[in-house]
């Protein structure tokens, strides 16, 4: 059985880098799949990263992450530019969503522009399991 | 007699206008993107010897390697660096893998352990670099989190970056995918092992020395 755990942003909001990536490891390595409202930032997930592979063993072999973000990639004119701007500005890290699954569950995250699916280790043979789509903005 | 002079000052002279602080130049990437490949045809191609051993099979680099005082000559100019080769970024490592790719058990686990040591020391080797290549498979796809990580650290360092699509001379090689995700970068596509577009390769590394020196300033 899959578990999806979902953290929204404020859970995470005001803890410290450490602070965040021990939380997100700890879900993770409970074999649960977590879907974080926003995203981390860059150090963070190099951090995250670091951190994995110290953490690898013959049981946790590493994680899956994607980050997912509503970008409207059409011609923009220039009003929407500068709603996106602010948008970006008020929202900063709060901005779309981060898929974080342990490897040994969550094979690949594929992201088409409209779909995003989570090749599970389990449906090796059947391929896809577990698919969400999501529509242009 | 005039020409001679001209000669003899700009030969005694010019190395006084040249800029010989030393550039560390990191190759970055997901694994099995070709940059030992790409490494070793700069250093063949500039110190006439290799630099690692390569392979088909993932994390066959596992440890830094660093080739100081390399110098590429073109068109008169001269560009000096420390070639800093890194180990392939990866999320997860399974020894299973390894297995399954035809090694033994217990060679298989050493093997993990010291590829997810690779990934750490290539991470924290980041805060070194002066300038950066992200070496990226064309056959792959770029949407990845490895390649996200790595390039958006490098910008929130503000490290000069020059992103190639390596594997050019495949077929399922495609560009504008690449490009299509990075599109704040300019994409500049190679094959380090057939040497097509590294002659342009080695043209754009002076841009991005340029960039890193800019950078030492200030």
């Amino acid at each position: 059985m899959l578990t999806l755990q979902f953290i929204p942003f404020q859970e995470i909001e005001k803890l410290d880098s450490k602070e965040r990536i021990n939380k997100l490891l700890k879900v993770v390595k409970e074999e649960k799949i977590i879907l974080l409202e926003g995203s981390i930032k860059p150090e963070e997930q190099s951090e995250l990263i670091r951190r994995t592979m110290e953490d690898i063993n013959d049981k946790f072999k590493g994680i899956e992450i994607s980050p997912i973000y509503f970008e409207n990639k059409e011609d923009k004119d220039f009003i929407k530019k500068i709603k996106e701007k602010l948008l970006n500005l008020l929202l900063g890290d709060r901005k779309g969503f981060t898929i974080i699954g342990p490897a040994t569950i969550v094979k690949e995250i594929k992201q088409d522009p409209d779909k995003i699916q989570l090749l599970t280790q389990d449906s090796k043979s059947s391929s896809k399991k577990s698919s969400r789509s999501r529509k242009k903005k | 007699m005039i020409k001679a002079f001209k000669k003899l000052i700009n030969s005694l002279f010019k190395d006084w206008f040249k800029d010989n602080r030393e550039v560390k130049l990191g190759l970055y990437g997901p694994p099995n993107g070709g940059k030992t490949t790409l490494a070793n045809k700069i250093c063949q191609d500039w110190l006439g010897e290799d630099m690692g051993r390569t392979s088909k099979m993932a994390h066959e680099t596992r440890e830094v390697q660093i080739k100081e005082q390399i110098t590429i000559k073109k068109n008169d100019k001269e560009l000096s660096f420390s070639l800093v080769d890194t180990p392939g970024i990866a999320t997860k490592i399974d020894y299973e893998d390894f297995i399954k790719a035809g090694m033994k058990e217990s060679e298989a686990k050493e093997r993990a352990k010291e590829a997810t040591k690779g990934v750490i020391d290539s991470i924290k080797w980041l805060d070194d670099m002066d300038c950066v290549i992200v070496v990226l498979d064309s056959t792959k796809d770029p949407y990845t989190q490895v390649n996200i990580t790595i390039i958006g650290n490098l910008e929130a360092r503000k490290v000069p970056v020059l992103l190639i699509a390596n594997k050019i001379d495949l077929k399922k090689s495609d560009i504008k995918h690449i490009q299509a995700a990075f599109p704040q970068y300019e994409v500049h596509g190679i094959s380090a092992k057939s040497g097509e577009g590294v002659d342009e390769l080695y043209e754009k590394m002076f841009e991005l020395r340029k960039r890193a020196l800019k950078n030492k300033k200030k």
